[in-house]
């Protein structure tokens, strides 16, 4: 059979499709009450004031807030970006209603229910039928929360993280930095010093979690970094899934994400967590798009505990996260499943760490990246079996797939093995979405489009698959979407 | 007519390949284009389906009177034209079923038919999966990973079954096939001809034609179809090989 040497027509068809714009560019017109740019104690204590916050939070945030004056940014990471001013960034926002904060959705901004529906965020009657809890986090003041009741008579605790602190102190004081601790790195400290809000969870020990809960996290006002803390916790014997989904408007300038997530997992406790990130990515040129710098870790601390990780991230100019998992107890399990994507010129530098200290310790990691444009794709992770993890096991599986000729996949596998009994298995694969593959669809009757993102698809589905359902749909129809204009 | 092909010239990379065929493919018929490796036989295929990269350099082909090299690939195959692979393609992850079914309602669409929904679809999958003794496991697996070199070629014809063409041009769907499976594939080319559409057989070998009896034999050689004739040209073919299109007089290219 002859072949073609320049398959050029398929490289000009696919840079239509990966040439597609931010479909969420969109900008709510809500006054925000926003701190004036900078960081410093006094702007600190006004987080502080602000949120009504007791002594010991503000301690707690003024200790962070000295320990990362100290710090310095960390610059090991795949990415490359122009150093951040964070004197320039402005540290609080919140949507002005925040006086009167809603009683029900009938009382919520018109245009912030607007912009949720332009997402497609089930928040009203799709939430009861889709069977979502939904906590939305507009800019950094939860503004509505749905299914609480619900979940209260269970003794579920599910509010934003402002709550948390006014209704369940104890709660939060007892878990809160014990996973990140403050501290833990330039970001996560920057996080602990300034955080504005963010989603808590509390599932009572023996108790199952009916629905699956739900946070979807909006970056609007110009120029506010986001800040975001999130702190689950399930009791011995709980089982919760928890979606986190995120979608941000169009901006020209570049716009910081530093979350902490803390998960803890007791005896028996099972916590799925999972995230579709959708941020603005930066156009085709690389202006704008927001950094996402998130440390989210998650800690087995009883014995048969699992805490599993999937993740959807599919936007943003970078994304530098490493969802991690502390297998402490006893035949504890840990999971990471990832589908990170950059196209244009965006970066990914993400990946898990996975510390086996307990005995039997069990963990599988599987990472799919997809590199369009000029994206850039790195995969990072740690796999540590301490000296105590008698039999602990780990496997790995991290693939790349490319799309054009112009973009990079990279592999950087730690792995650090402290004990003789322990087994860890780790595979790697690169290839391409191939010309033949491309045009093997399309002379099936497909479009080009659709056959990237089938193939695409294809190549995710072991991930996919771990998705709760209604999620999977979408985070299917983001991969087709955000390849758009991609391929080679 | 269903296909007309006129002094088609095509190249591939700058070099040229096919230099000026010509060939009417009516409905009902079943045309064997035969010849030697070289010869231009795939790329023929691969020019009528629009694989990009072969670039079609002077000529005309019609499909149903339209000009057909004006379509995108897959509006080809919408149209009707199917291609089946010389090596059938894998799409990790993909499976068969889905697949199929996103390619039918594809070109059910652009027919102005309504979409199948699930049930429907499944149902006339297993109809012709059981008519072309397709094992139904190979349906729920990812599109041709890891089947075998037989399997894969019955999926070809699978696939045709279910998008039901109005002209298949198969590319050497004998090749690398024993005999048990030639003969399992082609009952299932058989068991498609129709009054209303049509074949073009791209083969090395005489034999396929043994099953699938042609009305049409062609012998390409140098990008041109040097010797037309009915399936008897085919079995003068297999007695006497390709040597001769060197030396025969009749063989020799007409310049115009």
């Amino acid at each position: 059979m002859e072949t073609p040497r320049e398959p050029v027509a398929v490289d000009a068809a696919l840079n239509e499709i990966v040439e597609q714009e931010y479909r969420f560019g969109f900008v709510s017109d809500i006054e925000a009450d926003s701190a004036p740019p900078g960081l410093s104690e006094e702007i600190v204590r006004f987080i502080s004031a602000k949120k009504e916050e007791p002594e010991w939070l503000l301690e707690w945030r003024l200790a962070a807030y000295r320990r990362w004056i100290r710090m310095v940014e960390p610059k090991w990471a795949h990415v490359h970006y122009p150093p951040i001013d964070f004197q320039e960034i402005s540290y609080y926002s919140a949507p002005k209603s925040k006086e009167d904060a809603p009683k029900s959705l009938d009382e919520v901004d018109p245009e912030l229910l607007e912009t949720f529906e332009k997402l497609g965020i089930p928040l009203s009657e799709r939430a009861a039928l889709a069977g979502v809890a939904v906590d939305a986090v507009f800019d950094s003041v939860s503004v509505a929360t749905t299914f609480k009741d619900k979940l209260s008579d269970l003794g579920i605790v599910f509010c934003s993280f402002s709550e948390a602190v006014r209704n369940h102190p104890d709660l939060v004081r007892k878990y809160l930095g014990t996973v990140v601790p403050p501290g833990d790195n330039f970001y996560s400290t920057l996080n602990s010093a300034v955080f504005s809000d963010g989603s808590f969870a509390y599932i009572p020990e023996g108790v199952q979690c009916p629905m699956e809960l739900s946070t979807y996290f909006r970056i609007n006002a110009a120029k506010t970094g986001q800040f975001e803390r999130t702190l689950l916790v399930a009791d011995k014997g709980a089982r919760v899934s928890y979606l986190e989904g995120c979608t941000a408007p169009m901006r020209d300038e570049n716009q910081l994400h530093a979350a902490v997530v803390e998960l803890i997992a007791l005896e028996d406790a099972d916590i799925k967590y999972s995230t579709v990130q959708n941020w603005y990515p930066g156009d085709k040129e690389g202006k704008g798009g927001i950094y996402n710098f998130v440390t989210k870790r998650g800690a087995c601390r009883g014995a048969r505990s699992k805490i599993s990780w999937t993740q959807v991230e599919t936007g943003s100019a970078i994304t530098w996260k490493y969802p991690g998992c502390l297998l402490i107890g006893d035949e504890s399990v840990g999971e990471f499943y990832s589908v990170a994507m950059t196209n244009n010129k965006q970066q990914a530098d993400t990946g898990t760490k996975m510390i086996h200290i307990g005995k039997n310790t069990r963990s599988t990691i599987l990472s799919k990246g997809i590199s369009a444009g000029e994206g850039q794709n790195a995969y990072r992770g740690l796999v540590r079996i301490q000296k105590g993890a008698e039999g602990a096991r780990n496997y790995s599986q991290c693939d790349s797939l490319l799309l054009g000729d112009r973009c990079g996949a990279h592999t950087f596998p730690y792995l650090e093995v402290r004990n003789e009994s322990s087994t860890v298995e780790h595979e790697a694969s690169t290839s391409k979405i191939g010309e033949d593959q491309l045009f093997y669809c399309q002379s099936r009757g497909l479009s080009m489009e659709d056959a990237v993102s089938m193939i695409v698809n294809g190549f995710c589905k072991e991930v996919l698959r771990e998705l709760p359902m209604e999620f999977a749909v979408e985070a299917q129809k983001l991969l087709g979407v955000s390849l758009e204009g991609a391929v080679g | 007519m269903l296909l007309k092909i006129e002094n088609l010239n095509a190249s591939v990379a700058g070099e040229p390949i096919l230099n000026g065929i010509d060939l009417d493919v009516g409905a009902g018929q079943v045309h064997a284009v035969m010849g030697p490796n070289g010869s231009g036989k795939s790329t023929l295929a691969h020019v009528l389906s629009g694989r990009p990269g072969y670039e079609v350099t002077e000529g005309a082909v019609t499909f149903e009177g339209d000009d057909l090299l004006a379509l995108e690939p897959e509006e080809r195959a919408r149209e009707g034209v199917f291609l089946g692979f010389q090596y059938p393609v894998e799409i990790p992850g993909v499976n068969n079923n889905y697949f199929l079914k996103a390619a039918l309602n594809a070109i059910r669409k652009h027919r102005g038919e309504e979409e199948l929904d699930a049930f429907d679809f499944i149902k006339l999958m297993k109809e012709r999966a059981a008519l072309m003794e397709l094992d139904e496991s190979l349906l729920s697996r990812a599109v041709n990973e890891g089947f075998s070199g037989g399997e894969k070629k019955r999926n070809e014809i699978f696939q045709m079954a279910v998008l039901d063409p109005k002209l298949a041009i198969l590319d050497e769907t004998d090749s690398g096939l024993d005999i048990d499976a030639l003969r399992v594939v082609a009952t299932g080319i058989n068991k498609l001809r129709r009054d209303d559409n049509a074949i073009i057989l791209i083969t090395h070998y005489q034999r396929l034609l043994d099953y699938v009896q042609p009305d049409f034999v062609h012998v390409l050689s140098g990008g041109r179809i040097v010797k037309s004739g009915d399936k008897t040209l085919a079995l003068d073919l297999e007695k006497q090989g390709y040597a001769w299109l060197e030396t025969s007089p009749e063989a020799r290219p007409v310049r115009s």
